[in-house]
């Protein structure tokens, strides 16, 4: 009885840590998403809105999936470095300027980059900082 | 029986009570205040309450059209302070504003006054790109351009908000978020936090109350 006991506590202990290996990338997509959150209320919500929807023809909204896909490897550089060219967003051209965040670090990037990419209907899953502070390193 | 017709009788009149006090809300006034010895009608000495008013000015608005205190005459206003390369709380208090705007855009007897905070690059070329990007056309919404001393004496004087250049600050401006409610008299009646939308919110109720004043 006490054998089978200490298996079934094994057993059990094992599942539970491959469970929760399995899971390393969620609890990190969930962090990323609450602290990224934070950083999205600081710093773009004045601008971009509580839902993404963005501000007259000042601010894009951030809610065009299909530019977010199109620019991975830019939008992090978009984030700190900020924009001064024309962007079309949903068909409609944006000429604002965009103000850089230098304060940011790269970390908060990702994390802010992970929020906005799956926030808003978007759906586009988890960045790991190593590969977004090498997509800020070849920024233009 | 009849203590339940009493109860019911008790509850109604309460209500009554609490409803008829809601109607009698009046938006209290803002500002420095002095007493006035004036002769009413009968040639009576009478003492009466003065409150600040916002006095004349002139300014340039976004068609590089000049206006002047005249256009506000006969109607409730919402003032503030703001600049147009303002990325932090400037965005929230207009797309805020931008509401209010729309809720009472029918109104005739409503108005809205920014002012610009930069003297140096809004002009009013500037101010009028602005206006249409954030969606905002025609006379309803006044976006006015003056000299610094013209603007921040009016903004800390009479508006009571807070301006200044800051070099140290983000944008090189700093200044309060204020929404400044100001009636048919020129009275400050109102100020309200733009970047909270609850304090939005009660602009949006205190409007139609100040307008009520005058329909008597």
């Amino acid at each position: 009885m006490r054998k089978y006991i200490i298996n079934f506590i094994f057993v059990l202990s094992v599942i539970v840590i491959i469970i929760s290996c399995q899971n390393q990338q969620q609890i990190d997509l969930q962090n990323y998403m609450s602290n990224g959150k934070d950083i999205y209320v600081a710093k773009c919500q004045n601008c971009h809105g509580e839902a993404g929807e963005g501000l007259g023809e000042l601010a894009p909204p951030l809610t065009d999936s299909t530019f977010l896909k199109n620019n991975k490897t830019r939008l992090a550089c978009i984030i700190k470095n900020g924009l001064n060219e024309p962007i079309t967003i949903h068909g409609k051209v944006y000429k604002e300027k965009m103000p850089a965040f230098p304060e940011l670090a790269d970390i908060d990037v990702a994390q802010v980059m992970v929020f906005i990419t799956n926030s808003f209907g978007n759906k586009q899953g988890f960045v790991h900082y190593n590969e977004v502070s090498k997509h800020l390193q070849n920024c233009k | 029986m009849n203590k339940i017709t009493s109860s019911i009788a008790i509850c109604l009149l309460s209500v009554a009570l609490i409803s008829s006090c809601k109607q009698d809300r009046k938006l209290p006034f803002y500002g420095e205040r002095h007493a006035e010895v004036k002769k009413d009608a009968a040639g009576v000495d009478k003492i009466d309450t003065v409150y600040q008013t916002i006095p004349a000015w002139s300014f340039l608005n976004q068609d590089s059209t000049l206006i002047t205190n005249t256009a506000t005459n006969g109607k409730v206003y919402v003032a503030d302070f703001f600049f147009t390369s303002c990325t932090t709380i400037c965005p929230t208090m207009h797309r805020n504003l931008m509401t209010v705007y729309n809720e009472f855009k029918a109104n005739p007897d409503v108005m809205f006054l920014s002012h610009t905070i930069d003297f140096k690059y809004d002009k009013p070329s500037v101010l009028k790109k602005y206006a249409q990007k954030l969606g905002v056309d025609g006379p309803k919404w006044q976006f006015v351009y003056g000299s610094k001393d013209s603007v921040y004496t009016l903004a800390e004087k009479s508006y009571l908000v807070a301006v200044g250049e800051d070099s140290t600050a983000k944008d090189g401006y700093i200044h309060q978020g204020y929404l400044v409610l100001i009636d048919k008299d020129k009275r400050i009646r109102g100020a309200y936090d733009g970047t909270k939308q609850d304090q939005v919110e009660q602009l949006k109720k205190d409007i139609p109350l100040l307008l009520a004043e005058y329909k008597k």
